[in-house]
């Protein structure tokens, strides 16, 4: 009697552990099967003229499809465009991000910081086509037209929180020392921060910036509210510019141009992917 | 002197923050003014009308508050049989281990990948399934859209789980293994007590993110302006709605858009605020 109670709480108990390992390995699957596809279905048109030429336009693109060829032109407009978007994001939120953020973590426990921290994250847990709706009355309606603009500081909206979060944690990690040992020596304050903290925390802070940066390029929703799509390669950020991600949402709408949804899409992937993984090298050579 | 410009510098850019957000939550009323002066605020939360025909415009929120719950809630519970798991494989089972940081950084990528990527796999591979399944006539709809939702809020969910999963103190641990229980009834009579408001407050914030999740539903919902009845029913989200009707839209159709934004930024900011009490009041434990 005894021996079954407890050889059942034992079955019990190794039946939970495997399930738990195998509903852990199950999730892997849908990245597999999304990860798949795309290669699949994508690897094809991943030719030079891809990152050379602007979207082809339908007709193009029908006749190429009827007689069997690759679909002409490639993502040179929307890879423009999320370059210069993304680099007026970064402009724009990286060092408010960093001061706002070298201020919370010099005052963790002021009100002020609890209020700015709070408001912080409630930016972030803004959908972002919230964000899309605000830059288009904030920027495109006063401007009287769609722009790359427009997208640049949606993005930079959404980078903003993500940059002040990884400033505070990695500033609060440094040791307290550090500081001290810079005002000893009679440095001013913004000297220690700028001369000393800053450059320790170099390692973090750039990890921040360079995951705000992979969240923000697969960002679709504020763009197409905000920079709207450009069919040619477009270098003037007053104009209506593509993106990455917002091409993929036109060759989705165009069944003659669907061959070049997955190619953008394994493109975008992989550039996601490299950011990521630079920005994890980054954060284990330069961990404090 | 400096260090007073320095300083003005780091008060400047905090301020900066909070004025972008009145400025943001400013700018979302006066837009929904409009329609709320038009229809009441009550009026336009509750009313499932919808019709732009010039002249006798009825604009109503409802249906859309209503395909928004239905598929973040239901996004929510499928995604519970796999995060927790996950939580506690790597929070748990293996802490600390080399597979747990590989299974981590596997749930991690799927955070990474663009909402319009999923999108394009659920219309693409989603969809013929579920139709030849027959549980949806077109393949598209809330299910459908719900179990997307549900593969990319799984790292939200399992990553603050398996934080405060493994922040339960050993020795509480050890005091039960002494007593003679096996590692589940551990699991089960002193992590979950110990953890579960923490692993709550996760799948809260992960309920956040798939309520304003735009182009991933946009895509697989159907986007029909009714309220769904069945798993198999299309529908629309608030996300959903404005991404495809912004573009032809002005007057009273725009401001009841952006009042419709209004309202999803106020359910998130609601939902994310419930979370962060909960982390707060388990960590300040």
């Amino acid at each position: 009697m005894e021996m079954g109670v407890k050889k059942s709480r034992w079955i019990k108990d190794r039946l939970f552990f495997g399930g738990v390992c195998l509903f852990s390995g199950l999730t892997a699957i849908p990245l597999v099967l999304i990860i798949w596809e795309v290669l699949k279905k994508g690897y094809r048109q991943l030719n030079w003229s891809f990152f050379t030429e602007a979207a082809p336009n339908s007709l193009e693109a029908m006749m190429a499809v009827n007689s069997g060829d690759l679909i002409p032109g490639g993502v040179a407009n929307g890879l423009v465009g999320s370059l210069l978007m993304v680099l007026l994001a970064i402009i724009i939120a990286v060092p408010v991000g960093i001061f706002a953020g070298i201020r919370l973590s010099e005052h963790p426990e002021s009100r002020f910081s609890g209020v700015v921290r709070s408001v912080a994250e409630l930016l972030q847990g803004t959908p972002s086509i919230v964000v899309g709706l605000i830059i288009y009355g904030w920027v495109v309606k006063p401007l009287g037209s769609y722009s790359g603009f427009a997208g640049g500081i949606s993005l930079a909206m959404l980078m903003l929180p993500l940059i002040i979060r990884s400033t505070e944690e990695t500033l609060k990690m440094l040791p307290g020392s550090l500081k001290e040992a810079g005002l000893a020596l009679g440095a001013s304050y913004s000297t220690v921060i700028v001369r000393v903290l800053l450059p320790s925390a170099f390692g973090g802070l750039f990890t921040g910036i360079l995951l705000a940066v992979s969240r923000v390029l697969g960002e679709t929703a504020p763009l197409m509210l905000t920079a709207l799509g450009a069919t040619a390669i477009e270098w003037n950020i007053f104009e209506p510019m593509s993106a990455l991600p917002l091409q993929i949402w036109e060759f989705y709408n165009d069944p003659n141009l669907a061959g070049l949804i997955w190619s953008t899409s394994l493109f975008l992937l992989l550039l996601i992917l490299v950011l990521n993984l630079t920005a994890k090298r980054i954060a284990r050579k330069w961990k404090i | 002197m400096k260090d007073k410009i320095f300083k003005g510098l780091l008060y400047g850019a905090c301020m900066l923050v909070l004025l972008l957000c009145a400025a943001m939550v400013y700018s979302l009323v006066s837009g929904s003014w409009q329609a709320f002066r038009e229809f009441g605020f009550f009026r336009f939360l509750v009313s499932t009308e919808w019709d732009p025909t010039v002249g006798k415009e009825q604009y109503g929120a409802w249906t859309f508050v209503t395909g928004t719950l239905y598929t973040a809630f239901l996004a929510l519970l499928f995604c519970i049989p796999f995060s927790l798991p996950v939580a506690l494989f790597t929070g748990e089972y293996f802490k600390k281990t080399k597979i747990a940081s590989v299974v981590g950084s596997i749930v991690d990528l799927l955070a990474g990948i663009p909402s319009i990527v999923y999108g394009l796999w659920g219309f693409y591979t989603l969809c013929p399934l579920m139709k030849s399944w027959g549980l949806s006539d077109q393949g598209f709809g809330v299910l459908t859209s719900s179990l997307v939702l549900a593969i990319m809020i799984i790292p939200y969910a399992s990553s603050l789980s398996s934080e405060f999963i493994s922040m339960v103190p050993n020795e509480l641990k050890e005091g039960a293994y002494s007593l003679g229980a096996t590692r589940l009834e551990v699991i089960r009579t002193v992590v979950f007590p110990v953890a579960g408001s923490g692993i709550f407050a996760g799948y809260i914030l992960a309920l956040g993110r798939a309520l304003g999740e735009t182009m991933a539903v946009t895509m697989l919902i159907g986007n029909t302006i009714q309220i769904p009845h069945s798993l198999g029913d299309t529908g629309n989200t608030m996300a959903s709605v404005i991404a495809n009707q912004f573009g032809e839209a002005s007057g009273l159709k725009l401001s009841s858009l952006i009042a419709i934004g209004l309202l999803l930024f106020i359910i998130t900011a609601v939902i994310n605020f419930l979370g962060k009490l909960i982390i707060n009041r388990q960590k300040g434990k």
